[in-house]
């Protein structure tokens, strides 16, 4: 029998109690990745070898006895931006097709200390700019719940291999929602960590004040195991928060909300959302409020100015980092014919190597930064990002966790926002805040839209690494709404049509 | 804030090292236009008292103890490059180009 629709943590369970072997879980997960994903498209490679190779090392340990963590032998799928020694690293560019790194990231490093079972890498928008993965140079990814619609961006393929039980486990980063977003309209969990909770060495860089990894799942509690497994200092990484990992898997197992604050904040939970998004938000913190939690209204007035702020931050950060692709030292080339020189070479490889909304970002970047726009644009959002950050500071004077919808609408369709960069702009308007202040925030599944059967997320939001907090209130809330379906959310997705 | 101009966007385009067609420069014109007028609301807010704030960590000058570690090898560090020679890089002519 099939175990890909079991949880991470009873697979972990079942792996302890040698009720089957990582090896064979493994192998059940490329067999269902053989069967669906030519429909879903949620992986970019596939590493067969080199995780069976690990599955067979963790059941080799396990046999003889070695006390492993709750997650090792469990199969995961990572996200194409971060680095794993000699397998293809694409970032959903041309410009690294073919590129195999020279090293593992921190996360992977972590991974694989952890004995996870890391099954390839998932498609996403190029260099995680986008909120639908259809700015992935190698194809959109579709979205499990109906195949038409879009899976969310950037991390669409992570949250779609999951929504597919192509995995149990995943890995995603978050520079403006790529995590959250992509969990919300697929009917999963992810997680943004408070900024420096979790290593970015090794994660191609977008926006280096705003990109943070972080775990994706099925289940609260799977997210808080992996959410552990990757946390934590490296001092390869200079923005690393040197101090212990709060305890995410205890806050996900307290089930107990009683006495606490819930803010919603006014200013992302109504006007513009779409109605079975408010009303599944709105149920929820009912099922809050049964559990004992007292809930406040909170106002953050900046926030009207975070999506402003937030395309002219991280495309000036854009803009820079992504200077290094130059052609010269890795990545592809283009046009060097002997005769000419660096910089035309450059010059070309940039405009085959980058698609158009890469481009939009480092030339809008490049425009903010200029000598005469600076102040007025890079300097005012800067700006913003201070007044974003005293909203936060002041809501949680009166407020433990925030809480909103995830985003203002369910999972559209494919080529629906594709040429209008304003309106998918837009998805991210409830997640961007908690990038500006470097905060933590989860998205999980409170229900499907009325109007369209389709799932909605639940945005949690925590201060500064007290990310148990949000564990705390999303596993409570989980519990909650799984015994008033009497099923999980995730067990009603319909079969894929697959050919 | 003024209109982007199509002239505006090639000058970009050269400072960000992009090579881009008539009909490229074209769309990018429009659409920054669209997208400037959008955020260009940041001005309302970003008063003079406000200071600026360009990371969410108030971390400064993180610093290792200077130990030698292994690092990559010549062989690893080269193993992407698109050219090489001799243990090297292989870059296109950097000196003597027009411009």
């Amino acid at each position: 029998m099939s175990s890909i629709r079991l949880s991470a943590a009873e697979m972990g369970a079942a792996l302890a109690k040698g009720e089957i072997t990582s090896v064979e879980l493994t192998n059940q997960h490329f067999d269902r990745i053989a069967e669906v994903d030519t429909a879903v498209h949620a992986f970019l490679h596939l590493d067969k070898e080199g995780a069976l190779a690990q599955a067979k090392s963790v059941d080799a340990k396990r046999a003889a006895g070695e006390k492993l963590g709750p997650i090792a032998g469990v199969p995961l799928a990572l996200k194409d931006v971060l680095t794993q020694k000699g397998i293809p690293t694409t970032c959903g560019s041309k410009m690294l097709e073919g590129w195999r790194p020279p090293y593992d990231s921190g996360v992977v490093t972590k991974l694989k200390d952890a004995g996870v079972v890391i099954l390839g890498k998932t498609n996403m928008d190029e260099f995680a700019m986008g909120s639908s993965t259809e700015n992935s140079a190698y194809g959109p990814t579709h979205n499990p719940w109906d195949l038409t619609r879009i899976p969310g961006g950037s991390g669409g393929g992570s949250s779609a291999s999951l929504a597919a039980f192509e995995a149990p486990l995943a890995i995603g980063t978050d520079t403006g929602g790529s995590i959250r977003q992509p969990a919300a309209v697929t009917g999963t969990v992810g997680v943004k960590p408070t900024y420096g909770g979790v290593s970015r060495y090794g994660l191609v860089a977008f926006s280096s004040s705003l990109d943070q990894a972080g775990p994706c799942a099925r289940t609260v509690l799977d997210t808080a195991l992996l959410h552990e497994a990757i946390a934590g200092h490296d001092p390869r990484d200079s923005t690393s928060i040197n101090s212990p990992v709060p305890q995410v898997v205890a806050a996900a197992k307290r089930l107990d909300v009683k006495g606490m604050k819930i803010g919603v904040v006014k200013e992302i939970s109504g006007e513009g959302f779409q109605a079975g998004v408010r009303t599944r938000f709105e149920e929820s913190l009912q099922l809050l409020v049964e559990a004992g939690a007292e809930i406040v209204e909170v106002s953050c007035p900046n926030f009207d100015y975070a999506l402003a702020a937030y395309y002219l931050i991280a495309p000036s950060e854009a803009s820079s980092n992504l200077a290094r692709f130059d052609s010269m030292r890795y990545g592809i080339r283009v046009g060097d014919d002997g005769n000419r020189g660096a910089e035309e070479v450059m010059n070309l490889t940039r405009q085959v190597g980058f698609g158009r909304e890469v481009k939009r970002r480092i030339i809008l970047g490049t425009y903010a930064l200029s000598s005469g726009y600076y102040d007025a644009y890079y300097g005012s959002a800067q700006k913003v990002r201070t007044l974003i950050k005293r909203d936060f500071e002041a809501a949680f004077t009166k407020a433990d966790v925030l809480v909103s919808p995830t985003a203002p609408t369910t999972a559209f369709k494919i080529g629906e926002k594709s040429d209008d960069p304003l309106a998918m702009y837009l998805n991210d308007i409830a997640t961007i805040p908690v990038n500006m202040a470097g905060i933590g925030g989860m998205s999980l599944p409170c229900g499907l839209a009325p109007e369209d059967g389709l799932p909605v997320g639940f945005q949690i939001m925590s201060p500064v690494m007290q990310d148990d907090l949000m564990y705390r209130v999303g596993g409570t809330l989980e519990a909650a709404l799984n015994s008033k379906w009497g099923h999980t959310l995730i067990s009603q997705i319909p079969d894929l049509q697959v050919r | 804030m003024a209109a982007i101009s199509r002239d505006d966007v090639a000058h970009l385009a050269r400072l960000a090292r992009i090579e881009m067609s008539a009909e490229e420069l074209d769309h990018m014109a429009s659409e920054l236009d669209v997208i400037l007028g959008a955020v260009a609301r940041v001005q309302e807010v970003a008063g003079q008292d406000v200071p600026p704030t360009s990371h969410p960590l108030p971390m400064t000058n993180i610093f290792r103890a200077d130990v030698v570690k292994p690092s990559l090898t010549n062989e690893e560090a080269l193993s992407g490059a698109p050219a090489k020679v001799e243990e090297r890089f292989k870059v296109p002519q950097i000196l003597g180009e027009a411009e």
